[in-house]
């Protein structure tokens, strides 16, 4: 699925820089952002948050089939990392395959390439993350 | 006078033997490894490109200088592999970094030294004041035409410097002299995936005069000599070319070694003599000195005299460029291809 430029570039400072939202109130965090945090309704106070890209792995698999777009990658392996600011969210893993990742495992932030296949088209590059050595 | 705030290296993580590229064209492997000097090169992960290899290596410098990221006031970034023909890396290197909007920024392309000429612009700037830092990356993930002796050394990697005063650095540029001319070594036209090359034309009239030219040019200016430096970085396409340079200027082994990491990870292109740098700059002590001369085909280098200060003693020891050259992981000719891209309908 191609997602629009105006999509893609609207979602720059998420992908590049990994920056989500904050609710001043409640002190949850979230990623990707919201613009209302769910638990406090309008009490909340939602601000822009920058995580560091640091984190642990909560839960993995490795994909054997990717969708249209990724199916060169094969085989990768996604995780849900637990950003160490709170956050869950959901990234690649790079470098690795199934056997080399366990849960709780550290991560760190990275930039890759994430989809590239349309040779004319622009290509989308975000975080990924490694795991720390 | 300016110098070096914080830098950083980056290498991929996947590896390919001389022998096992050797094998599939039939060549001799021991030919290959005493002819070149290369024993393994690093090739990138599918998902790597000039572009996030700078990003890494931008990062850990960001790391070590410990600035401000929006006071960077100017991004260079040097390749000859820069993933698009019309989009600038160094935009997209900068958005990554967040040093957005509030810099100037432009990609280079010298060859092989497309990095350096990214640092003396960055210098030049630091000097008028018209820049506090800029940050000037190398960064290539080179293509050598299957079968061909550039498949063997083509590799990938990057490196960034943070150019700024010179009270600020943990390495002062004390000067810097470059000798260019018209020389056609090595080229690629436009819409060619593979570079072409002057066979031994690549050696004598570009490489060893371009060096030699450099060399002396910045060695008479300043009334240096070889016994003054504790180090010597030279491009590296290959292990034999630095070394034959160091043999004529007299330069023993040991002042040669740390900046030669050609032999294990294979020529890196525009980040090529600045990882050697990198190299140099993880172990140096405060008031040694090194002397750095890249090349890029077509032809020119850029010379460096380098004075290490204190400060190169507070730098952050995380991610010295051995943790990248070290954590590696070998590949099967089938998979480089398929990294490569090189299979017809992917
Ligand atoms: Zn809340």
């Amino acid at each position: 699925m191609k997602e629009s430029i105006a999509l893609m570039w609207r979602r720059l400072p998420e992908r590049y820089k990994l920056i989500g939202s904050a609710c001043e109130n409640c002190k949850t965090h979230y990623f990707p952002p919201r613009s209302i945090c769910p638990k406090c309704r309008r009490k909340g106070k939602i601000s822009r948050f920058e995580y560091s890209g640091e984190g642990k792995v909560y839960s993995f698999t490795e994909i054997s089939a990717g969708p249209i777009g990724f199916e060169h990658q094969t085989p990768y392996v996604i995780a849900i990392i637990e950003l160490a600011e709170g956050a869950k969210c959901l990234g690649q893993i790079v470098d690795a395959r199934l056997a080399d990742v366990k849960i709780g495992d550290p991560v760190e932030g990275t930039f890759r390439k994430i989809q590239s296949d349309d040779p004319e088209g622009p290509i989308h590059y975000g975080f990924k993350f490694r795991l720390k050595k | 006078m300016s110098g070096i705030v914080g830098y950083g290296a980056y290498v991929p993580k996947y590896r390919i033997k001389s022998e096992t590229i050797a094998e599939v064209w039939g060549e001799d492997p021991d030919r290959i490894k005493e002819g070149l000097g290369i024993l393994e090169k690093a090739v990138p992960a599918i998902d790597e490109d000039a572009t996030t290899l700078a990003v890494e290596a931008a990062r850990i410098a960001m790391k070590r200088a410990g600035i401000p990221r929006d006071s960077i006031g100017a991004l260079y970034v040097g390749s000859e592999s820069h993933p698009y023909a019309v989009k600038p890396t160094a935009c997209a290197v900068a958005q990554a970094l967040g040093a957005v909007p509030n810099l100037t920024a432009a990609d280079l392309e010298f060859a092989c030294k497309a990095g350096t000429a990214g640092i003396q612009m960055c210098m030049g700037m630091v000097d008028s004041k018209m820049i506090h830092y800029g940050m000037a990356i190398g960064s290539d993930t080179a293509q050598g035409r299957p079968g061909d002796a550039l498949e063997y050394s083509a590799a990938a990697g990057a490196a960034a410097y943070i150019i700024g005063p010179n009270d600020e650095s943990m390495a002062i540029l004390e000067d810097t002299l470059s000798y260019t001319t018209d020389t056609p070594d090595f080229w690629r036209r436009p819409k060619a995936d593979f570079p072409s090359h002057g066979g031994r034309f690549t050696g004598p009239p570009a490489y060893f005069k371009h060096v030699m030219g450099a060399f002396y040019g910045l060695m008479q200016k300043m009334d240096e000599k070889v016994e003054n430096y504790d180090y010597f970085v030279f491009h590296q396409p290959n292990a034999k070319f630095p070394q034959a340079v160091a043999k004529q200027l007299k330069i023993p082994k040991e002042k040669l070694a740390d900046g030669l990491i050609v032999p294990i990870i294979g020529n890196t292109y525009s980040a090529a003599s600045p990882l050697g740098l990198a190299n140099v700059l993880d172990k140096a002590e405060p008031g040694q000195r090194i002397f750095m001369v890249s090349f890029g085909s077509g032809a020119g280098s850029d010379a460096f005299s380098i004075k290490v200060t204190d400060k190169i003693k507070n730098r952050d020891r995380a991610y010295p460029l051995s943790k990248f050259i070290n954590e590696k992981e070998y590949l099967s000719y089938a998979i480089y291809s398929k990294l490569k891209g090189n299979y017809k309908g992917m």
